[in-house]
Order: structure tokens, then sequence, then C-alpha cells
């Protein structure tokens, strides 16, 4: 399979849709095995394990958060939060079959509640997708909120 | 308030829920408090060249720590003595040889002394020099780099630094020595995390051993159960080393003892803590040796504290080199900073285990932070019941414990947070009057 622009912009969008829905096994299954999803915590952050992040966390630790939410004794879950995305439309920043990676660029508006209180986030998604038994897989998942460094209250869903 | 009120806040295992709740309250802890205490400020490696400099909060006063040029670190109040503009609005930066205020163009030295005022000849037979805006920017005096680590006592008078903390710098020397060169470094920003809650209900949880097992069930507890069924019998990933000892039953917690000294201070891991069974760094070890001896360094890397509260509102990890720091704001507000350092000269491995501590456990994005909050915001809500108006902290309570403040306790008593609020009551009152 050798996916064409429509199937990357599509793929961005799917998975932010799969997120406002709560579908989060589904979630799941768009990464790859060793796929990798990054929320850095400093402006034009290049380091990726010798400082802070705010998230850095491999397939491992976003099961343990997916299991979570639905957990029974998941206080801060309860009741649930709620998200939801506004994306600009994807913008393409590499397509490259013969190294199978595929890189997107979306700029976002997102918004999470719980209670009476939302919180709304801004940003981009940088996507890396490689094709992966037939499917678009993620690679890794880096986000990047324009306030990265202000003191945040809870953000418990994904961006 | 007078020393009286104060006094009627606290019982020997009980603490009025005005202590958490109100704002009047709060304002007594900015004026006595947090000027009585020794406050920490930052680190000296925030500020390494001359004119570097970091602001920050003590307490309630805006202050601006700068690395002068005689290469010592000095700390002034952040208000330009002509209009009180702040001088510097950014976090981190490097001004020069002199800070210059944006408003008129006064400037100071990086001691904060006055360097020039333009047009100065406007002041001539004015009596300006009498004045206390012709001296630059205030200083405060009472400052002590200990090892890196900057601390400063607001009020002038008052206890020295080596008598406020006693041999509760043990636990700050212990992070420090595990550098093979007695060096630590602040690593990136730190995370910063807004809680609608009183400082005081997260410098209490530093010690509270009773919780992780129950809050966080959610999160440690799914690690366990993933890593149950998938693990094996292979090394355990950085990340599930981190988080499962969370999960360990109360009699771990029983076992790892508490410490309390004098002045607030303590510390749960006496004997040995969550922290205890991480893996070696490859090469660290000789590293030790080679610096400090095989005794020594065996000594210093079979120290493995937990949590060290440094009253009132700071607690560091030696283990992990994380500090955290309960920034007040208001009786329910409180902002609180996670820092990171690297060991100088050691493994870049211990700092990957560092800084994934950091982000899993003391993020606005971290499963366990969440749970905390939760707690921590619910209490608050909660106070405001006028069903009860005091809040317990009981457990194995001894009547002669505050006879001795230097002692070592089973790990899930509340001795330490007792001791925290006999602190409390001792700096709040120590620049108060008595009845009006």
């Amino acid at each position: 399979m050798k996916p064409t622009e429509k199937d990357l912009t599509d793929f961005v969008v799917r998975e932010a849709r799969l997120i406002d829905e709560r579908k989060f096994l589904d979630w799941l299954a768009l990464f790859a095995e060793d796929g990798i999803y990054w929320m850095p915590l400093e402006w034009d952050q290049e380091e990726e394990h010798l400082t802070t992040s705010l998230l850095y966390e491999d397939m491992l630790l976003l099961r343990t958060r997916v299991q979570r939410l639905e957990g029974e004794r998941t206080f801060s879950q309860k009741p649930k939060s709620r998200c939801q995305h506004l994306l600009q439309a994807p913008q393409i920043d590499s397509i490259d079959h013969d190294a199978n990676l595929y890189q997107t660029f979306t700029p976002f508006h997102y918004a999470e509640t719980r209670f009476d209180e939302q919180v709304i986030l801004a940003g981009w998604a940088r996507h890396s997708l490689s094709v992966i038994d037939g499917e678009l897989k993620i690679r890794k998942k880096r986000v990047d909120i324009v306030n990265c460094d202000a003191p945040h209250r809870n953000i418990q869903l994904f961006i | 308030m007078n020393k009286s009120e104060i006094h009627a806040l606290l019982r020997p295992a009980e603490v009025h829920r005005d202590v958490y709740t109100s704002q009047a309250v709060f304002q007594e802890e900015m004026k006595h408090l947090f000027r009585n205490a020794w406050i920490y400020v930052g680190h000296d490696s925030q500020v390494p060249n001359k004119g570097d400099y970091y602001s920050t909060m003590v307490g309630d006063q805006p202050v601006l720590m700068a690395r002068h040029t005689d290469m010592t670190v000095r700390l002034m109040y952040n208000r330009c003595p002509h209009k009180g503009t702040q001088v510097v609005i950014d976090t981190n930066g490097n001004t020069g040889k002199f800070f210059r205020c944006p408003y008129h163009a006064w400037s100071f030295k990086t001691d904060g002394s006055l360097l020039a005022i333009p047009l100065k000849k406007g002041y001539e037979n004015t009596g300006f020099e009498k004045s206390c805006s012709s001296k630059g920017m205030t200083t405060v005096e009472n400052v002590k780099n200990y090892r890196g680590f900057i601390f400063a006592r607001l009020n002038d008078s008052g206890q020295d630094f080596e008598e406020f903390f006693g041999d509760s710098l043990s636990s700050l020397d212990n992070m420090i020595d595990r550098s093979p060169e007695g060096r630590l470094e602040v690593v990136g920003s730190p995370l910063r995390y807004m809680h609608h809650c009183n400082w005081k209900m997260l410098v209490e949880n530093q010690t509270d051993t009773c919780h992780p097992m129950v809050a966080h069930e959610s999160s440690a507890g799914t690690v366990k159960d993933i890593w149950d069924k998938e693990g094996g019998d292979g090394p355990k990933p950085m990340a599930v080393e981190v988080i499962l000892p969370f999960m360990s039953p109360y009699e771990f917690f029983e076992g790892m003892g508490i410490r309390t000294w004098d002045n607030g201070h303590g510390h749960t891991g006496v004997h040995h803590s969550i922290h205890s069974d991480y893996s070696m760094a490859p090469g660290y070890f000789e590293q030790m040796v080679e610096a400090y001896g095989e005794d020594r360094a065996k000594e210093i890397l079979g120290e493995n504290r937990h949590n060290t509260v440094y009253f009132p509102n700071m607690m560091i990890k030696g283990p992990i080199q994380s500090l955290r720091l309960f920034k007040p704001i208001a009786a329910d507000k409180t902002l609180v900073e996670s820092w990171i350092f690297r060991l100088v000269g050691a493994p870049d491995m211990l700092l990957e285990r560092t800084a994934m501590y950091n982000r899993l456990i003391n993020a606005p994005t971290s499963i366990v932070g969440h749970d905390d909050l939760e707690m921590y915001e619910r209490a608050q809500s909660g106070l405001m019941s006028d069903g009860m108006e005091w809040v317990n902290v009981q457990r194995l309570y001894d009547e002669n414990e505050a006879d001795n403040p230097v002692a070592v306790y089973n790990g899930t008593t509340e001795a330490q947070m007792r001791n925290q609020f006999r602190a409390w009551e001792k700096f709040m009152t120590m620049s108060m009057g008595e009845a009006a």
C-alpha cells in the first residue's frame, strides 16, 4: 500500500474523532507496537529522554492510561471527562515511500471538560506514520501546546 | 491575628479547618510563617554566569536571584525603588552588568545597589539621598547558598540557617553526594501544576504513606495488572520499576519508617523505600568508588530516603534527584513546581529515570497526579461543610512525642504532620503579638 495524501489526512482526522468518541481501544490500535505519544514541556524542545516532558509514553503506558480510564476506582474520572478536537486541515509535511515514513502537521484547538470546568488548549500535532501490514500506523505523535510551560490543571484525556 | 487565636486552631492531634480554608489565616502565613522560616528560592546552577537572573516568589513576595560580579548569588525584591515597577518580568535571563528599569531607566548593579538615574540633577537639594529609594533595590540579607541550594529568610531576625534545618540537611547532602563530583545541576524547566487547594495539604501528603495503595490503585494497580499478565520473568522496563512500588502493601510502608526533626522537617523511608530496588546504572558504582572510596560510596547509595519535607513548603527525593516546591497563592490555591537535577559526572541513565519519574508522577498529565489532585480538591470542598470543624491527624499519636522532636517511627504514623503543625505554630507566632 502506498498511501495517498487523502489517506494521510483522513487518518489524522479519524484519530481525533476516535478520542472524542472515547473509542480508546480503537484509538490504541492506530499505533505501531513501538509507537510513541509525546508532549514536550518546553517550546522547541528536541530532547526526548534527558529532560522533563509532559508526556512521553510507549504502548505499555498508553494501554495503562486507557485501562485506567474505565477503572472502578479511577476517582479523578468520576464523573468522566469529555473532550473535543477542532482540527485545521492536516498538512502533508513529507511523503517518503522508500523510507515508509509519512509526516503530517495539524494545528488544533482542544477542549476537555469535567464538572463545570473546561480547559481549552491550542497547539500543533505532528504525526509520523508508517504502513505496517497494509495499514497506516502511528510511529510517533508529537503534540505541542502553545502554552506548554503554563501552570496547567489536570489534562486527563488525549490531545 | 494574635498568638492565642493561632494557638486555638491546633489541638495535639487535630487541626481546625480554618488552617486550610481561611484567607485571613493565609495572609498571616504570608506575613509571619513565610518570613520567619528559611524558604527555598532556587538553585545556583540556574544562574551560572555573571548577570544571570531568576525571578520567583518567596511566599507572596516577588524576588530576583542574581549572579553578582563577585560570583556570589544575591537576592533582592523585584521592585524598582522609584515607582514599584517589576524590574524583571521574565523568569530567566542575563541582564549584563546591570538591571535597568524599563519605566524611567533607573539602573542597578547586580547586587541591587543604585547605579544611575537619568537627569540626576533633578534630585539635587531635594533630600533624595535620605529616601529609601536612593539605596537602590531592597536586598534580602539572610541568604544561604547551601551546596548550590539557595534559601532565604525574609525577616531580619530569627533562627539562623543551621539552627533552622539542623540534621535534616543530611537529606540534601545525600542527594548531592550521589554525584561523583558532589554537584547538581537543574535540568530544564519545572513542571507547573495548579491545584485548587491549600498548600499544606500537598506538604502533608508527602509523608502520607496510607494513601498510595488507595488513591493510586487506578494507576499503579493498572500497571501491576498489565505487568502481571504480560511481563514474564524479564527485567522490568524503567516505567514499571518506577510505578509498581506505589502498590506496596501497608506492611511495606510501616517498615519503611518515618523520621522527624525539629522545626517541622522530616522524611519517609528510614530503612528502605519505594526507591530502594531500582536497577543500577552501569558504571555508576565504579565512579562513586573512585570519587569517595568503597565504604563511603556504599554508605551514600545505601540511603534510600523517600520524601524529605523541608518545612514549610519544599520536598526532595534524594534517590531520584527531584525537588517539589509548593508555592502558596491563596488559601485555596497552590502552584506546584517539580524540578529535576543532573548528578554531575554520573551516567545519563540516572537522569533519564529522574525525568521519567517527574513526568509519570508529577505532571498535570500524570495519571498519578490526577488522583492526588482529586483528593486534595475534594478535601478543600469537604472542609467547607459545617458538619465537623476539625481535621484528624491522630494515627499513632503519642502524647510525649512533642518532647522528642528527633525520632524514628513506624512508617504509617502521622507524626510528621503533627511535627509540621507544631512548627507552623512556632513560626507563625514568633513575630506576633500576644492576645489583643
